[in-house]
């Protein structure tokens, strides 16, 4: 049997799972070869974020430039695609200032802290069926692990900075962090129940048949958000909060250690468009994966691509909140809903199982096997997010109701003064 | 399947990780200009003097909320064995998951209740 196409481009596209038993023919030493292949693949999965990033800062600059009627970046190359490359030759010519009474080792070690943790989120992203840094059994702890550094480098940055200003941004970006980390890990804790591992490549797997966001909408909705508020971007970026705070906790950073701070986010943002990608979106899961897996790749990116859009887009329209605001979704809405979340899904779960609608293992990949328990669960979900929405309409008119009462009892009434730039 | 090697690889990851943003900045550190003065090195606070000590006790308030935080992400780790076995599960396994849930959720109406949870 000859080579077909798709069997050329994986075998292309494979010389990294398959470069150490190539190296131990050719005569080298097991772990010699086991080592460079190691090494091989950590540079490459480490490398993708980062030349991605040079990217996706020109299309959020492009982006968010249509959005408020202007042109943006169009000196630097063609359509200004190497605007970033400009950027990054400017901050290394720039003077790098440490304040005084800054403590100097943190000080330098925060913006390589949080460069290093989103990287770090890589390893475990699976790119196609057969390429994946490293996959743990325990991929899922180890992102929520990896992840949590995030608050421990915002405190590092405001605390050594030695100024208040900083100190205030990162106080407010830890209680935001520390908070929305729970409604996040509880949303995670659905799609391992459906896919009963923990495992980044089983987790993608079990999408084969339907995609988590159909099974699950409301987990998928409340991990995008709890997500977007942990990179602190608009409309959760009050850590930054140019008005108040100036920059938040990077204030005293300048050249490029805020260059580092910058790019961290970025990239962030685009970790967490992979994540929901891989996570409810199906992953690599697309047409001709079987034949040929290295498409998974091209699926992925176009799923990322879709979520990283929609994050540009909430962060380009929608106001900040107000910090008592958004403690207040937080705790008195996502965490209550999530929780009741987890309580539904695994009791829809255990009803799909005992009614028998739960596809046999071998038709585990078919959509229409699957249809039954998408279609309990989906209503399951949409009953629940129904009814949330409900009670938060109603908390609200209770409110307004109570605004407009204060409001009839003062005289003169506040000309809208009190209204949050 | 995992393997020792998949953890060998995360350790190198970890060794590596450090480089990518560390070289740049080093980088910076061979080509920009150093003229650091006093004035230059003063805290920046809009331009008004810095007034006391930064390193100062915060608000109760953050302390609250940390711990709240830390009750829930704690119990929340015990549930992932829970939601991963979860096929496996008999029926009091299944009730006992519940049961801690419910201990959360009973937990979360506390702080609420007791005003833990107001941004003051």
């Amino acid at each position: 049997m000859g080579l077909t196409g798709g069997d050329v481009l994986t075998t292309c596209v494979d010389f990294i799972n398959t470069l150490a038993p190539c190296l131990v023919r050719a005569g080298w030493h097991g772990d010699i070869a086991n080592l460079l292949s190691l090494l091989l693949g950590v540079v490459i999965v480490a490398t993708v974020p980062l030349l991605t990033v040079i990217l996706l800062i020109w299309i959020e600059r492009k982006f968010a430039a249509r959005i408020q009627d202007r042109i943006g970046p169009n000196r630097v190359g063609p359509y200004g695609l190497l605007q970033s490359l400009a950027d990054a030759l400017k901050m290394l010519t720039k003077e790098d200032i440490t304040p005084t009474g800054a403590d100097r080792v943190l000080f330098n070690l925060a913006p390589i802290i949080t460069f290093a943790t989103v990287v770090l989120i890589w390893a475990i992203i699976p790119f196609t069926p057969l390429h994946i840094g490293a996959d743990l059994s325990i991929g899922i702890l180890y992102f929520v692990a990896v992840g949590s550094i995030g608050a421990v480098k915002v405190m590092i940055g405001g605390w050594s900075s030695n100024n208040k200003y900083a100190l205030l941004g990162a106080f407010r970006t830890i209680a935001l962090i520390v908070s929305y980390e729970v409604p996040m890990i509880l949303a995670l804790l659905v799609p391992v129940l459906m896919a009963g591992s923990m495992g980044m490549q089983d987790l993608t797997h079990a999408q084969g048949g339907m995609w988590f966001i159909v099974m699950s909408p409301l987990a998928a909705i409340i991990f995008f958000i709890a997500n977007l508020a942990e990179t602190g971007r608009s409309p959760f970026d009050l850590l930054e909060a140019e008005s108040e705070l100036i920059a938040g906790y990077h204030i005293e950073y300048s050249g490029f250690k805020f260059g580092m701070f910058m790019a961290g986010e970025f990239m962030q943002v685009f970790t967490v468009a992979v994540l929901t990608a891989v996570l409810f979106l199906g992953g690599w899961w697309g047409p001709f994966v079987d034949q040929v897996p290295a498409l998974g790749f091209i699926w992925l990116g176009l799923k990322t691509a879709v979520v990283y859009l929609f994050m540009l887009l909430i962060r380009n329209t929608v106001p900040r909140f107000r910090i008592d605001q958004v403690m207040n979704i937080n705790w008195k809405f996502m965490v209550p809903l999530s929780i009741v979340l987890i309580l539904l899904q695994s009791f829809l779960l255990r009803l799909v199982d005992v009614l028998g609608l739960r596809p046999a293992p071998e038709l585990a990949n078919d959509l229409l096997a699957n249809l039954p328990q998408t279609l309990v669960l989906l209503a399951g979900n949409l009953v629940l997010g129904a009814i949330f929405l409900l009670l938060l309409q109603r908390h609200g008119r209770t409110l307004r109701k109570a605004d407009e009462a204060l409001a009839a009892v003062r005289e003169p009434a506040p000309a809208g003064g009190m209204a949050e730039a | 399947m995992e393997t020792l090697n998949e953890w060998a690889f995360v350790g190198v990851f970890f060794a590596i990780a450090w480089v990518f943003p560390a070289l740049p900045i080093i980088g910076a550190w061979l080509v920009r200009p150093k003229k650091p003065n006093a004035l230059k090195k003063q805290t920046y606070e809009s331009g008004v003097e810095t007034v006391g000590d930064t390193w100062v006790q915060f608000r109760v308030q953050y302390y609250i909320y940390g711990l709240v935080f830390l009750i829930f992400d704690v119990e929340m780790i015990f549930l992932f064995p829970w939601a991963v076995a979860y096929e496996r599960l008999d029926w009091f396994a299944y009730g006992a998951g519940f049961l801690f849930i419910f201990l959360l959720t009973d937990a979360l109406i506390y702080a609420w209740r007791k005003r833990a949870l107001e941004w003051v």
